[in-house]
């Protein structure tokens, strides 16, 4: 019972206090990038949920097994960031034979997702944390819901800036990054609230 | 060993392994792409405004190549020229692309006619239609914030006095303006017979008159001197049967307000 209440605040914690964009600040390319649509945030978040879990299914098992036997694990990053952009590839491939519908709708954002940040954060993360391979597959679950909800919740503020009229000065990325932040901070304000909760 | 040796012979493997399982991969699963999709989508033009009635340029690319009698006149943005490129590549007998071109049914210019408010919301077309059908005196006319303008792809659109204003020279006809433009004052032309009645007003002539100077007052001179019959007024406005319609002109030298307007001379034939 225990192991499951660990898991439950791995999760939220992914998910609200330790999000990603919000608060961690990976991933802030496609944030400020795709955010413009609430289907296009919609269609990119699914892909990085997706990405995440499979990234972290590979490179798990990679760490343990090649890199920390061999005594290399200060190679963790180019390899993390070989093997997940060959896994995309992959990925990419098998959807367009087999779910050419779902490519369709992902098709644009996976090559994106090859080189993004958030996640090569959550496979290094996971390592860092010393997490078991059950552990890391959830946080990294909980990291991608973590981004489509930042990216979701961005795109309701962006398409009102979109309607404002700002100065002059602020329009465009200005304004939007600064409604980037104040979203960021009021994110801020969840820092403790889960382990309180489940603690 | 050294460690630097086992370091890159480890990058090394597993770069090999990721290139021989996408190598395979891409193999296994590689798709059949009809090699005449690429050629026949670089012909068309890219703004896929769905002027050709599929979904964008990829669509209809897509239906010249599955349905072999999909018409290769549909594209107006490319006319001509993009006709007898598909023409060539997938013969078939080449058919004249009916081309077009838009204008705006406004000639509400400041000079004409006033605004009834100061509007200072929002500050889009589509916005400022919601409070009283826009910030102009007439109901009919054009707000020029600029919708159609932030639409088109072919910078073929500027405000000029108040109002939108299409350059007949850049304009393609592809259409995304009049679908874009709250207000529908936008109509697409046929080149063969580019004449327009450039005021939308549908309420009675006194009315126009009073509000805007350049205004259709539906006199029904057009309709009485057209000799083949084209004109009708309906609704105070006149309004002009393109399919009957010759071009010839008449209607407009005698337009007491001057609002039936020729583009013959301002529609060069597109460059064959």
């Amino acid at each position: 019972m225990s192991n499951f209440k660990a898991l439950v605040v791995i999760l939220m914690s992914a998910v609200i206090t330790n999000n990603y964009v919000l608060s961690r600040f990976l991933g802030i390319c496609p944030f400020l990038g795709v955010s413009k649509k609430l289907d296009q945030a919609t269609g990119m978040s699914i892909a990085v949920i997706f990405v995440m879990l499979l990234a972290t299914a590979v490179t798990w098992p990679i760490q343990y097994y090649v890199l920390d036997r061999l005594g290399l694990g200060y190679m963790q990053t180019i390899v993390f960031i070989l093997v997940i952009a060959s896994l995309v590839q992959i990925v990419e491939m098998i959807l367009k034979k087999y779910l050419p519908a779902l490519h369709t709708a992902l098709g644009v954002y996976l090559p994106l997702i090859t080189t993004n940040c958030a996640v090569l954060g959550v496979t290094i993360l996971n390592i860092d944390e010393g997490y078991t391979f059950l552990e890391a597959m959830v946080n990294s679950f909980g990291s991608g819901l973590g981004f489509f909800l930042a990216m979701v919740l961005f795109s309701g503020v962006r398409s009102r800036i979109e309607n404002c009229n700002p100065p002059e000065s602020f329009q465009g990325l200005p304004i939007t990054l600064v409604a980037a932040s104040i979203v960021s901070v009021s994110f801020f304000g969840f820092s403790g609230v889960i382990t309180n909760l489940f603690g | 060993m050294s460690p630097i040796v086992i370091a890159i012979l480890v990058v090394v493997g597993i770069g090999a392994v990721c290139a021989v399982v996408i190598a395979l991969v891409s193999k296994v699963m590689a798709v059949k792409v009809d090699e005449r999709f690429p050629v026949i989508r670089g012909c068309l033009p890219g703004a896929n405004c769905g002027a050709c009635g599929f979904t964008g340029c990829d669509g209809y690319a897509k239906a010249l190549i599955d349905d072999p009698k999909t018409p290769i006149n549909l594209c107006i943005p490319g006319g001509d020229t993009v006709g007898q490129q598909l023409s060539d590549l997938l013969v078939v007998a080449f058919a004249d692309v009916k081309e077009e071109f838009a204008v705006v049914r406004c000639g509400g210019t400041c000079d004409h006619t006033q605004d009834k408010m100061e509007y200072s919301g929002i500050q889009t077309c589509a916005a400022a239609k919601l409070l009283y059908n826009g910030k102009g005196l007439c109901p009919f006319s054009c707000i020029g914030f600029g919708d159609c303008v932030k639409v088109c792809d072919y910078n073929a659109i500027c405000l000029e006095g108040g109002i939108a204003h299409i350059d007949p020279r850049r304009c393609v006809g592809c259409g995304k303006c009049a679908a874009a433009c709250p207000k529908k004052i936008i109509e697409i032309l046929p080149c063969s017979a580019p004449i327009s009645v450039i005021c939308s007003s549908k309420e009675p002539g006194g009315v126009t008159r009073k509000k805007c100077t350049a205004g259709c007052i539906g006199c029904r001179k057009c309709e009485k001197i057209c000799p083949v019959g084209a004109i009708q007024v309906k609704d105070n406005l006149a309004q002009i049967d393109h399919d009957k319609c010759t071009g010839c002109g008449t209607c407009a030298e005698v337009c007491p307000v001057g609002c039936i307007f020729s583009m013959a001379g301002y529609k060069p034939e597109r460059a064959k």
